[in-house]
């Protein structure tokens, strides 16, 4: 879900690092805090450049110590959603195969094919199982930098 | 660049386990290995805490890396002088081999010679599915040649050939093509054989369900291939010369390419940091991926993968 920012005031971005250490040499991951506040409330974690992200695959990526699994679609949408697969209890949707159904854009788990919405996260085909769906995090591009919520966008987790 | 299209096993050339962790699988040919070999493999796993299994094709299996530790376990392999084993794709597998004449009384041909050639020259071979291939050094049949796509068995007088086995949900054995063949023959023939059906077959359709789908059956396909009715050999032999040609090995390219290293990556904001919800327990003396149960209650976890030696 990507939210435009319009009437709030962005003051500058306080970096406690250089920021994501983008090929750098190994050192800490970097989470930069935007002060730029979503109802004064969530704050967005500048995860990557938007460069980084490959067409129509995922990343994973840690977002307020959440794993997060990244997608951007062939169109340059960016969208987030938990990382975590809820039939196989792995850290692994951000491995699956990006497709659509639809308008859907979705991604299949890699472990056992559930088909999830990248928009809502739900699930679209849970191969014979019960539907659970994922949570969704709020996604912005700015200036062709990622950022996260680390807040999950609201919505009924249950279908 | 076919990346968008592949599923997680073949984009990290890897097969992913229950845990969102992956195996390893360097190649073994012919399922002969030195003591040199097996003491490099054995330190590789030892150093990054890796289950290690040998496997029915003859080799061995490393589980429980990481997907941010495949390129380092990898370059390991590659330095001790491995390849990939190909065990993520729809490729050639690998060729088994019984003890043959080399040691055993009763081979009458070089099993493991023939076996360890034919894997080094259909390796890297992609498929329409898996391609298994087994060389028995006598009628006694110890490497299950006939359960093979293209399993070979010794006569007296040479080899014999068959063609359109396999195991798995609905095992068949294979069925005669050609006997007491010459070496050199043999090899034509089950290049022509491969890359007739890699170039005609449906996706994921094994060489049993093509050879029965195939007009004609196995006659016709011994024509096509003996015989030359198509009059396509000739293509069919310069399209396996190219392959083997162009061989090189995945992951040693992999390593040296900093673009697809990134894939690579365990989180594109922290590449160093590892997925911190892995968890095993030990049993037999190697780790195993901890229960959901084992998680939830006391059992004791050990570190498992993140148990690493840096050397």
């Amino acid at each position: 879900m990507t939210i435009e920012i319009t009437g709030v005031a962005a003051g500058p971005a306080r970096c406690t690092a250089a920021g994501p250490a983008r090929g750098a040499a190994a050192g800490p991951a970097c989470d930069v805090r935007g002060v730029v506040a979503l109802d004064g409330t969530a704050e967005w974690v500048q995860v990557c450049a938007l460069a980084d992200l490959p067409r129509e695959r995922g990343a994973a990526a840690l977002v307020d110590g959440v794993q997060v699994a990244l997608f951007r679609t062939h169109d340059d949408r960016v969208f987030a959603v938990q990382q975590y697969d809820p039939y196989s209890g792995a850290h692994v949707i951000s491995r699956g195969i990006v497709g659509s159904r639809g308008e859907a854009p979705t991604v299949a788990s890699p472990m056992y094919k559930q088909v999830f919405d990248l928009r809502t996260g739900a699930c679209l085909d849970a191969v014979g199982k019960e539907p659970v769906a994922l949570l969704t995090y709020p996604v912005q591009v700015r200036d062709g930098t990622v950022l996260v919520s680390g807040a999950p966008a609201p919505g009924d987790p249950g279908t | 660049e076919n990346a968008t299209l592949q599923d997680t096993n073949d984009h990290v050339m890897a097969n992913l386990q229950k845990d969102g962790s992956y195996s390893v699988v360097p190649r073994i040919p012919g399922g002969e290995i030195t003591p040199e070999g097996l003491l490099a493999i054995g330190q590789v796993a030892k150093d990054f805490g890796l289950y290690t299994k040998i496997t029915g094709g003859q080799r061995i299996d490393l589980f429980g890396a990481r997907i941010d530790q495949l390129p380092k376990i990898w370059k390991r392999l590659v330095d001790a002088g491995f390849e990939s084993g190909h065990a993520y794709g729809k490729s050639l597998r690998t060729v088994k081999s019984c003890v043959g004449s080399t040691w055993c009384r009763y081979g009458v041909q070089d099993s493991v010679g023939l076996a360890i050639a034919l894997e080094l020259r259909y390796r890297g071979l992609r498929s329409p599915h898996k391609i298994k291939l087994g060389v028995s050094g006598c009628a006694r049949e110890c490497a299950e040649a006939r359960g093979k796509d293209v399993g070979v068995i010794a006569t007296d007088n040479g080899w014999n050939v068959y063609v359109g086995g396999n195991g798995g949900f609905t095992p068949r054995h294979a069925q005669l093509l050609a006997e007491d063949l010459d070496t050199e023959t043999l090899v034509k023939v089950i290049d022509r054989f491969l890359m007739y059906y890699i170039r005609t077959a449906d996706r994921l359709q094994r060489t049993a369900a093509w050879v029965e789908e195939h007009e004609g059956g196995l006659k016709a396909i011994r024509a096509v291939v003996l015989d030359d009715t198509l009059g396509i050999c000739e293509d069919l032999d310069t399209a396996m010369s190219a392959h083997v040609d162009a061989y090189e090995d995945e992951w040693a390219a992999a390593l040296a390419d900093p673009e697809k290293l990134r894939r690579f990556e365990s989180f594109v904001n922290a590449p160093e940091r590892p997925d911190d919800s892995l968890a095993y327990v030990g049993e037999r003396g190697q780790a195993r991926p901890a229960t959901k149960q084992e998680r939830e209650g006391d059992a004791v976890l050990i570190a498992g993968t993140t148990l690493e030696v840096r050397r």
